[in-house]
């Protein structure tokens, strides 16, 4: 049979655009980059899209090619998991604004030859779907069999349900919110400043030379504390010395959790472009999905045919239940078909990336009923 | 399939063809798969307990884990054709909030509950001088969920103060249905169907 090339892993695509962005600017082309797995059915009804958080990236089932390590999400998608290459045709893409393929700020600018750096336009994650729903037209696929997404994926899978309703028959948020709170933008701000304070970081222009992976490895600290629960750490670190008998007396790693977030922070700089980290945090910053709605939440899904299933984590106080319960209520004032449910994990945030066996099967069922239907 | 408890077997039975229902309290979803199964049900449940709520929507079932004393303000008037309050309102903090929210948020309400006047109950008390423990009340009086106990006259007489009609009233003693005489006295179980006049 003859292979459809649009389809496999490390695909790279240039769309045409334009995509209109929430700023008001226009963007084009839209370079690209996804992976998918397993094949579309006959009548197209199979696709499921897979959004990726912050700083993940299209390689949620196959190995990373920077760092080598399994996909990001192998524990939810795979042969016997919930989300099956046998079954389902998954598609994963890096959001626009990152820097593992698709046009972000350390792509080159076709009408400078330069990279954009800071001239690339500031996106949300509204912008990010619009780009992801030009490569869905590109692969053919109209409608969605799910969108699913954790953390970021989440305000994905959310914004995908409110811009194309008809396009989105089940989403599942997990660990998610419909709006970044104060205190959300607080802790991006922290990571921000650490990087714009980074002598390297030279307003943005520091491709080709050395990067500012200083402050970027502090930002990646301080988003990395909130993704952990303090019984989490405690339990894993305590006030345990690294590598060492006693206090040093100065300003070494001389506990085993400044050592971890150090190597954290290190780690990351390696996968990870600043000025990636400045648009996508800017965009989540940005993402309140009631305000163009009145600030009415449930008017963001007036009269959706959509299927939400929600999962939130008792111990993640990044995006706390509070918030995916508010995402329910206006799903029930909006009539619709909402299951939600908060999880035990002593895992915070970061809960949905670890073994949940309670989470799998909840999606598992959830996908399987809007299969049957 | 597993047989409905007997109070839900009526309400099954009861409930028209494609309604659009909320079982509040619905536990792991059996009687929202049964009205889904048989009646074309667009069924939807809220409950309280994690574990149930992930079997319920391993089924299939759309169900939020939610709290009747706190979240059922969150659902437009008349928003279902039948909210269902089976077994859950002895376990409510307030049953007469949730009760106004029941016949508000559906346009009728059926409501189950343990007959805490039935004859044995009484003998317990007259004679034991304890809190009554029954097959259908097994909990001691300090590990009970069941914190507002109720009996078939206190019910009527709450629905009438709050001018709420009875539109269809069922008893069971053990798993057998009983006729309306002497409920209050002889019946184990009430099923009421209601609508806020």
């Amino acid at each position: 049979m003859h292979q459809d090339t649009r389809f496999g892993l490390d695909k790279k695509t240039q769309l045409l655009g334009p995509v209109q962005l929430d700023s008001g600017a226009q963007f084009a082309p839209v370079e690209c980059a996804y992976e998918t797995y397993g094949a579309l059915n006959a009548d197209k009804s199979n696709a499921i899209l897979i959004c990726h958080a912050l700083t993940g990236d299209q390689y949620l089932a196959s190995n990373h090619p920077v760092t080598g390590k399994a996909g990001w999400w192998t524990r939810m998608v795979g042969p016997g998991k919930p989300i099956d290459p046998a079954r389902h045709c998954i598609i994963s893409i890096n959001v626009l604004g990152s820097c593992m393929g698709s046009s972000g700020p350390a792509s080159i600018d076709p009408v400078t030859g330069a990279p954009y750096a800071m001239a690339f336009p500031v996106i949300t994650i509204a912008d990010m779907v619009r780009a992801q729903a030009l490569l869905l037209n590109h692969l053919g696929i109209e409608t969605l069999e799910a969108v699913v997404g954790g953390s970021m994926g989440g305000m994905q899978a959310l914004s995908w349900a409110a811009l194309y309703p008809e396009r989105v028959r089940s989403a599942v948020i997990i660990a998610s919110t419909a709006r970044h709170s104060a205190q959300n933008i607080a802790f991006h701000e922290v990571g921000r400043q650490a990087i714009m304070a980074d002598p390297r970081w030279n307003n943005g222009a520091y491709y080709g030379h050395e990067a500012p992976s200083a402050g970027l490895a502090v930002a990646r600290m301080a988003a990395h504390i909130t993704y952990l629960s303090e019984a989490g750490l405690t339990e894993k670190f305590g006030r345990r010395l690294q590598n060492r008998d006693a206090k040093s007396f100065g300003f070494d790693a001389d506990f085993q959790v400044e050592s971890y977030l150090r190597h954290q922070g290190l780690s990351f700089v390696d996968r990870f472009d600043a000025n990636s980290y400045l648009y996508i945090t800017r965009a989540m910053d940005y993402f309140d999905l009631a305000e163009p709605h009145d600030g009415i939440l449930a008017k963001a899904f007036a009269g959706t045919k959509t299927r939400f299933c929600l999962i939130s984590f008792d111990s993640d106080w990044l995006y706390p239940t509070a918030e995916s319960r508010r995402i329910v209520h206006a799903l029930n004032a909006a009539g619709a078909a909402a299951s939600f449910v908060e999880l035990s994990s002593p895992f915070g945030h970061d809960a949905f990336l670890l073994e949940a066996p309670e989470m799998n099967r909840i999606v598992d069922g959830f996908l399987r009923a809007g299969e049957s239907r | 399939m597993t047989a409905l408890r007997s109070d839900l077997a009526i309400i099954a039975r009861e409930v028209r063809a494609n309604a659009r229902i909320l079982d509040v309290g619905c536990g792991d979803g059996l009687l929202l798969a049964a009205l889904r199964d048989t009646k074309d049900a667009d069924a939807r449940g809220m409950e309280l307990d994690a574990r149930d709520v992930a079997t319920a929507v391993a089924r299939g079932l759309s169900v939020v884990q939610g709290d009747a004393d706190t979240d059922l303000a969150d659902y437009p008037d008349g928003s279902f054709d039948y909210a269902i309050l089976s077994q859950t309102l002895q376990t409510t903090k307030r049953p007469d909030l949730v009760l106004d929210h029941l016949v508000r948020v559906g346009r009728q309400a059926f409501v189950s509950f343990p007959n805490f006047a039935q004859w044995r109950m009484r003998l317990a008390h007259m004679f034991g001088g304890r809190m009554p423990v029954t097959e259908q009340l097994p909990h001691t009086w300090y590990d009970t969920p069941n914190i507002h106990h109720v009996t078939i006259d206190d019910f009527r007489s709450f629905l009438n103060e709050r001018n709420i009609r009875i539109e269809g009233q069922w008893f069971l003693s053990g798993d057998k249905p009983r006729n309306e005489r002497f409920a209050n006295l002889l019946a184990e179980h009430a099923v009421f169907l209601l609508r806020r006049d």
